[in-house]
């Protein structure tokens, strides 16, 4: 039998029910995990051991009572420090907040607790959830499980370096303009972004209130389908929250795990195949690989064309710094969080100024000054005027795609992951990152990154992530699409990607070329 | 105040200048929960204890709009003959203040909710049609309280107290166009128009509008224009204008001081004012001209709102009798003139006084209760008429018993204080205390044997036919009986005990 924390949700959710092994153990087993490897990973910024093992014995005392569990029941979880849990901390990586024990939860917190998910505790980010590496965090930078000299991804590289690590086989993580998928690709773990408006913002500390997503992150996409049922659905206290239930995603899988692709047709996007140079080729490769085994599944390939898409990433560094510039005025250290220099001599204004200056980091204040410039008067047109026009013309772009085609595909992000340090200095090295993402972002629309291969290209094999892209509202075409090429992937390879970090021995192939026999 | 002196002043204004005026009135609305969350909106509670993380800004949490309030909102708009969008969103005015959890205000900017209305306003008998810029909808700030320090201000403060109970209760500001052409009668017409706006609020029922409570605040704009001039002058603002006598006394002032700057060859500044109460003059606030860049954007926290045309048709038939038609209807069917109506709309009284008709007294009695002792009363204890603690059965209850002779004036005014001191029943009122007429022959008879007895001289004359002196005797019986007595049976029976006849 494999080790506990080897198992995938699905499997670890059923052994529970069935009384093989109890939530207790489970839970202690990913702690112990935790123990053994946080020290090099850094994933967590917060363990709740105590409230863990509580909400495992829950699941165990509900079992042994012969009350039905969920699909999900003792399974555990880690959670992304921008969500609000309340009595654990929760600083959304900043210092901002540091100390600060909500009193409240956030509904997907909420909903993870129901469903009797057992929250290990809060992962590292990008503080405030700028960043494509995890490293603006204020307290630590987290490392990739594959490497530990590169990144996580970001924003939520805790959350996915916690899975990859075998720290957990379910993580929450938001996306805002690719925060999911990147940190999944680069991990090589399955990362979804909901349709804007179907999972609730409530409780999520907010980046870009238009563009922020909560999902999920598991190691299968069958997990992750399972997972991100539990967060979806309507929230009275969101009102950009979806009135209706979404699609029935873990169908979706189930249809796709267990048949080919036939007369689905897959667009790949001209625009992000990287034609005008900027993508690595191990990426593009691992792309045209997986390409090639959605075809040999039956799909229908095509091109299209999203001639906007080059404008998404000027675009969102407009909308996501203005709507930023508003969000994080509520940080002044008036009701909570850090409070600098209130030593008596200094007003109110200075005392808040002050805080904000030690508070915020510098990608966090390069944000709120390039938002507060956008919005203000005299400038508004140019900047957030014209970015939302150009949010308009990338959702027409998608409209149009999708009457050619019932999912989009492409690279998830241009690279693998990089060295810890080396894109720091220069935030547009940064940005582009996001290239890839940023559309589905702007236009609300879901879409999923599932590994699709590995690349040596700057070293050691990394994981490459194929994103998958459906209209808003169609989650389960994202999903559907995923189970089949995990299926195939799965048929080629021996075992899922994710498999890999944990032997060392991962190889360097790449999706399709069956020469890295690193199977288990 | 120099009322004298003022009038001259003001007087002297209008020989070379014109005023514009405009008014910004904020009104909290009536619902029973807070704008975007679900807390409580009564007045009063200890501070910070109608709070949740939404009307607290905390992290994460977010707003959801107030359906009620959106409806009150429609239902002025359609009071007030303005058009009602059929989609418009909310916007966030940021700016830092202490007040204001999130930094920012939840309000509408560009896209009100109602536009373009007006409200027709009587002053002297003449109509003054006041044009709506717009109605919206938006969020109250929380409550600061600086202690120490001389000013009550935050500057010299040793500590400031914030309560937040008052953060998103939702907030109706109505913004007039510029008002011209009134002359001397702009203070008034202002004031005309605060009253009528109220009187409106309160008949559609979606504000208690307690002036005092600060529930209905406005902000007066003045500006004046040199006679002959088509331009108009630069404005001020001024705020913190929270009666309906603030309101005219706020623009007067502001008059008087603006004509002082021209004539002495200066130029006003664009500037917030600060009404004061207790000098009647406002006072500079901070400059506009340095005034914040509020970067409003659409809230991307809300969807838009978009009231259905019929559901807004529904509303504007479900309206009820506003007060100018009532006005109308009341004039008409209690034969009132212009001029009566008129002092009852001034003082506030209509709904009182056609209450207390409708509660069976007759019209000239209860005008002269409202206008005349009642209102001495409210001002006494610096209330609105309507605002005193007695009801209009009670004021009918009175009419009524004097008129039957079981109260006199003089003991009707003394229930009527009774009852506004400790509240009660009328009737209860005059039990516990004893202020019936005392109707008693035998204790009168007594009464008036006994000032006889202590006024011989008195008798004598009467009985020697200077009837007038019999007064004496009366006063003395009133004075026994602690004015329980009617007079003039006291008089009957003393000419009698007397043996005088009047007619002799």
């Amino acid at each position: 039998m494999a080790e506990l924390i080897e198992l995938d949700a699905a499997e670890t959710a059923a052994r529970i029910a069935a009384g093989e092994v109890s939530a207790v153990e489970v839970a202690q087993a990913h702690l112990d995990r935790i123990a053994e490897s946080d020290g090099d990973i850094r994933a967590f910024l917060h363990v709740d051991t105590s409230g863990a093992l509580a909400a495992a014995n829950a699941v165990d005392e509900r079992r042994r009572s012969g009350e039905p569990l969920g699909p999900l029941a003792g399974v555990p979880l880690a959670m992304k420090d921008v969500v609000v849990t309340r009595g654990l901390p929760t600083t959304s990586g900043s210092k901002i907040l540091q100390g600060w024990v909500p009193p409240y939860d956030a509904t997907i917190t909420r909903r993870v607790r129901e469903a009797g998910i057992v929250m290990l505790g809060k992962t590292n980010m990008d503080e405030f959830a700028m960043g494509s590496s995890t490293e603006n965090s204020a307290y630590q930078v987290t490392r990739n499980p594959w490497d530990l000299s590169r990144v996580p991804g970001g924003s939520s590289g805790g959350s996915s370096a916690a899975v990859a690590a075998f720290q957990a086989p379910l993580s929450i993580g938001t996306d805002t303009g690719g925060s999911i998928r990147q940190p999944a690709a680069v991990t090589g773990i399955v990362g979804h972004k909901p349709t804007y408006g179907a999972v609730s913002r409530y409780g999520l500390i907010a980046f870009s209130s238009s563009l922020d997503q909560a999902g999920p992150f598991a190691r299968t996409v069958t997990d992750t389908a399972l997972l991100h049922q539990v967060l979806a659905g309507h929230d009275p206290l969101d009102s950009t929250s979806i009135p209706s239930p979404g699609p029935d995603v873990v169908a979706a899988v189930k249809e796709g795990a267990g048949s080919d692709l036939s007369g689905v047709r897959v667009g790949i996007v001209r625009e992000l195949t990287g034609l005008g140079g900027g993508y690595q080729q191990g990426v593009l490769d691992s792309f045209r690989d997986a390409v090639a085994i959605l075809e040999s599944l039956g799909a229908e390939v095509v091109e299209v064309s999203c001639p906007h898409f080059d404008y998404a990433l000027a675009a969102y560094y407009l909308i996501a710094p203005s709507e930023c510039s508003s969000n994080l005025a509520r940080f002044d250290s008036v009701r909570y969080g850090l409070r600098a220099g209130d030593d008596g001599s200094r007003s109110l204004e200075e005392v808040m100024s002050l805080t904000r200056e030690r508070g915020f980091g510098p990608e966090v204040k390069r944000r709120i000054m390039i938002g507060t410039y956008a919005l203000s008067s005299g400038y508004y047109d140019a900047y957030y005027g014209q970015a939302q026009k150009v949010r308009t013309l990338i959702a027409d772009d998608f409209r149009r795609a999708f009457t050619q085609a019932d999912v989009l595909v492409s690279p998830t992000s241009p690279f693998v992951a990089f060295g810890v340090g080396e894109r720091v200095a220069d935030p547009m090295a940064m940005y582009v990152n996001d290239l890839c993402t940023l559309p589905a972002s702007l236009a609300g629309t879901p879409a999923i990154s599932v590994p699709c291969g590995l690349s040596d290209e700057t070293g050691p094999a990394l994981p490459v992530g194929l994103q998958i892209m459906a209209p808003a509202m169609a989650d389960d075409r994202c999903f559907r699409v995923a189970a089949s090429f995990e299926a195939a992937y799965v048929a080629r390879n021996g075992q899922i990607l994710a498999g890999r970090s944990r032997s060392g021995s991962a190889g360097s192939g790449t999706a399709g070329n069956g020469t890295d026999g690193a199977n288990r | 105040m120099t009322q004298s002196t003022d009038t001259s002043a003001y007087d002297d204004v209008l020989t070379r200048y014109q005023p514009v005026f405009g008014l910004e009135t904020h009104v909290e609305l009536g619902t029973a929960s807070k704008m975007f969350c679900g807390c409580s909106t009564t007045f009063g509670a200890e501070p910070n204890t109608q709070t949740c993380p939404v009307c607290l800004g905390l992290p994460g949490a977010l707003p959801v709009v107030n359906a009620a309030a959106i409806e009150y909102t429609i239902k002025i708009g359609l009071a007030l003959n303005c058009s009602i969008a059929q989609w418009c969103r909310f916007a966030r005015k940021n700016y830092f203040y202490p007040d204001m959890p999130k930094n920012y205000q939840i309000s509408q900017y560009d896209e009100p909710l109602c536009t373009d209305g007006y409200l027709d306003v009587e002053v002297h008998g003449e109509t003054v049609r006041v044009g709506i810029e717009r109605v919206h909808l938006e969020e109250d700030t929380g409550k600061n309280t600086h202690v120490g320090g001389a000013t009550g201000r935050i500057h010299g403060a040793d500590y400031s107290l914030v309560d937040f109970n008052r953060a998103g209760i939702p907030l109706v500001e109505i913004v007039t166009k510029p008002v011209a052409g009134t002359g001397a009668l702009a203070p008034e017409v202002a004031r005309a128009y605060v009253a009528e706006l109220r009187d409106i609020l309160r008949t559609l029922g979606v504000s208690d509008v307690r002036m005092e409570q600060g529930s209905l605040r406005c902000d007066v704009n003045t500006s004046l224009t040199p006679n002959g001039s088509s331009e108009w002058g630069t404005r001020t603002e001024t705020k913190n204008v929270n009666s309906l006598r603030s309101v005219e006394r706020a623009m007067r002032s502001e008059m008087i001081r603006q004509a002082g700057l021209l004539d002495a060859g200066g130029r006003i500044k664009q500037e917030t004012r600060h009404f004061q109460e207790t000098t009647g003059s406002t006072r500079s606030g901070r400059s506009k001209e340095e005034a914040t860049d509020y970067r409003y954007f659409p809230e991307p926290d809300l969807v838009p709102v978009a009231p259905d045309a019929g559901w807004v048709e529904q509303l504007r038939a479900g309206l009820p009798e506003l007060p100018a038609a009532r006005r109308d209807r009341l004039r008409s069917e209690l034969g009132l003139t212009a001029d009566e109506l008129q002092s009852l709309v001034n003082a506030g009284a209509v709904d009182a006084f056609a209450d207390t008709v409708a509660a069976g007294a007759p019209a000239a009695e209860a005008r002269n209760w409202w206008l005349g002792y009642l209102a001495q009363s409210a001002n006494a204890r610096e209330v609105e008429v309507a605002a005193l603690p007695i009801t209009p059965a009670q004021v009918a209850k009175v009419i009524e018993l004097i008129a039957a002779g079981t109260l006199s004036s003089a003991l009707g005014r003394q229930v009527v204080d009774a009852v506004l001191e400790t509240g009660g029943d009328v009737e209860q009122v005059i039990a516990d205390r004893g202020l019936a007429v005392v109707s008693d022959t035998s204790a009168l008879t007594e009464a008036a044997d006994a000032a006889i007895a202590a006024n011989p001289d008195v008798a004598e004359k009467v009985r020697g036919g200077k009837l007038p002196a019999v007064g004496v005797l009366v006063g003395s019986v009133m004075k026994a009986t602690r004015g329980q007595a009617d007079a003039a049976t006291v008089k009957a029976i003393l000419l009698e005990r007397l043996g005088v006849s009047e007619t002799g």
